[in-house]
């Protein structure tokens, strides 16, 4: 029997009198949602998560069924093995950017492992965070920040991963700095990444695929 | 430790307090996070009132709380018959009984300085622990609790210091015993009452002040200890 691989969406949810209903199906590597703010690029992502359970909807990862409303399956968050890089950071505050990285680690244990190579060492490498490990969130610029978030969803093994505007809080200087990370992560790691941005430039150097959302529904969908 | 200075019944006082203080303030620890909790992330019918009833302590003379607990928790009152028959707990005219009142009235103010620090807690940060895999209880343990911690001593030295200051619900309460429930305030009271007792007085004041003090600079410097390393 084969299985599906990637990502199976199918969303219906209403936000006040914004309504989002959108269908995709992504492959491997990096897929970029796209769209202008407001466009629910967000709620897509939160329900992919788990942090958030639609009105309808079915969500399906290689063949593992995360949601879906008809049958009434809903896999919990901590159960979804999805990693989410949110556009503010959201590093714990109480703890070293080492204890941080680790964070997801002592949890992704007790499983089977996914991915290989993917070790505190690989993954600090590729971002550039040698430097950093001892000190707390409090004392990191926010290009660091980003990228410990990164390290952080990284090292949890997720079998996808959600990044949510991860340069939007940065400027320029720091966006050029994390954006050829973000393309060696991609080529690197073989965990696909679904990428949701406003930004053109960004997304075309990230993604492969492109779909564009407006007003909660898809529009056009660009492949490079 | 009888000394010079003090005389063993008042030693015994000075003990009694701080151990009727102590066990006030542990034992409605769980209790106390309990409740802030449901105070503060709850949503249900008569949030208000619950509110209202926890408050209440502050609020009432403490003599009436005092009286609410003897006809509550007396020995032939409901509760504490109860208690008497079931586990063997007795309240009234014992220590414990002291260490009710005390943490009754030491309430209020621990539930509040925790709803506080839980309402102040930053709820996209428990979301990024799920996302890495963490259950609810171990986003509790691992994220929630260590950021709630400077609020939990703030509330358990407020809820220390009430206990260690609290005299009109011990005293309807269990009464003035010495040795069984004559805490520092009740020491006091008796030897403002007979005479020449005013160096009595006098050095069980300094003793309170001492303890009080001792109190405020330890959970200040805590508090400054814990909250540099959760301030974000």
């Amino acid at each position: 029997m084969s299985r599906p691989d990637g990502l199976e969406v199918a969303l219906h949810h209403r936000l006040g009198d914004f309504t989002i209903d959108i269908a995709f199906r992504t492959g491997g590597g990096a897929t970029a949602l796209f769209g202008p703010s407001g466009s629910g690029k967000t709620t897509v992502l939160h329900a992919i998560a788990g942090l958030l359970r639609p009105e309808r909807g079915r969500i399906v990862f290689d063949g593992r069924v995360m949601l879906d409303t008809a049958e009434g399956i809903f896999v919990p968050a901590y159960r979804r093995d999805v990693g989410y890089v949110f556009q503010d950071g959201r590093l714990f505050p109480h703890l070293t950017v080492r204890q941080n990285l680790l964070f997801g680690r002592y949890f992704a244990r007790r499983r089977p492992r996914r991915h290989d190579g993917m070790t505190l060492d690989n993954v600090v490498g590729l971002l550039g965070i040698e430097h950093i490990l001892s000190r707390r969130p409090a004392n990191l610029s926010g290009g660091e920040r980003q990228r410990v978030a990164i390290g952080r969803a990284l090292l949890a093994e997720p079998c996808m991963l959600l990044m949510d505007e991860p340069l939007a809080a940065l400027d320029v200087a720091r966006k050029a700095e994390i954006l050829p990370v973000l393309e060696r992560l991609r080529d690197v790691s073989r965990v696909p990444i679904l990428y949701v941005s406003h930004d053109v430039a960004e997304v075309t150097r990230i993604a492969n695929t492109v779909i564009v959302m407006e007003n909660g529904r898809e529009g056009e969908r660009w492949q490079s | 430790m009888p000394s010079d200075w003090l005389s063993s019944e008042e030693w015994t006082a000075v003990r009694l307090s701080l151990l009727v203080a102590s066990t006030a303030v542990v034992a409605s620890l769980p209790f106390g996070m309990l409740l802030a909790y449901l105070l503060a992330r709850g949503r249900f019918y008569g949030k208000t009132l619950l509110d209202t009833v926890v408050h209440l302590p502050l609020i009432m003379p403490p003599v009436v709380t005092g009286y609410l607990l003897l006809v509550s928790f007396g020995r032939k009152a409901p509760i504490g018959a109860f208690l008497d028959k079931y586990f063997g707990i007795v309240f009234s005219f014992r220590w414990t009984g002291a260490a009710l009142a005390c943490a009754v009235m030491g309430f209020p103010f621990m539930v509040r300085a925790i709803r506080l620090s839980i309402e102040a807690v930053d709820r996209k940060l428990e979301a990024a622990a799920l996302t890495l895999g963490a259950s609810p209880p171990f986003v509790f343990i691992a994220v929630t609790l260590p950021l709630i911690l400077p609020g939990i001593i703030a509330g358990m030295i407020l809820a220390f210091a009430k206990s260690m200051g609290e005299f009109g619900a011990t005293i309807t309460f269990v009464s003035n015993i010495p040795g069984e429930t004559q805490t520092l305030p009740s020491a006091i009271y008796t030897f403002t009452q007979v005479p020449g007792g005013d160096a009595g007085a006098m050095r069980l004041t300094l003793i309170s002040i001492a303890i009080s003090m001792a109190a405020l600079i330890g959970s200040e410097m805590l508090a400054r200890f814990v909250g540099r390393r959760v301030s974000s």
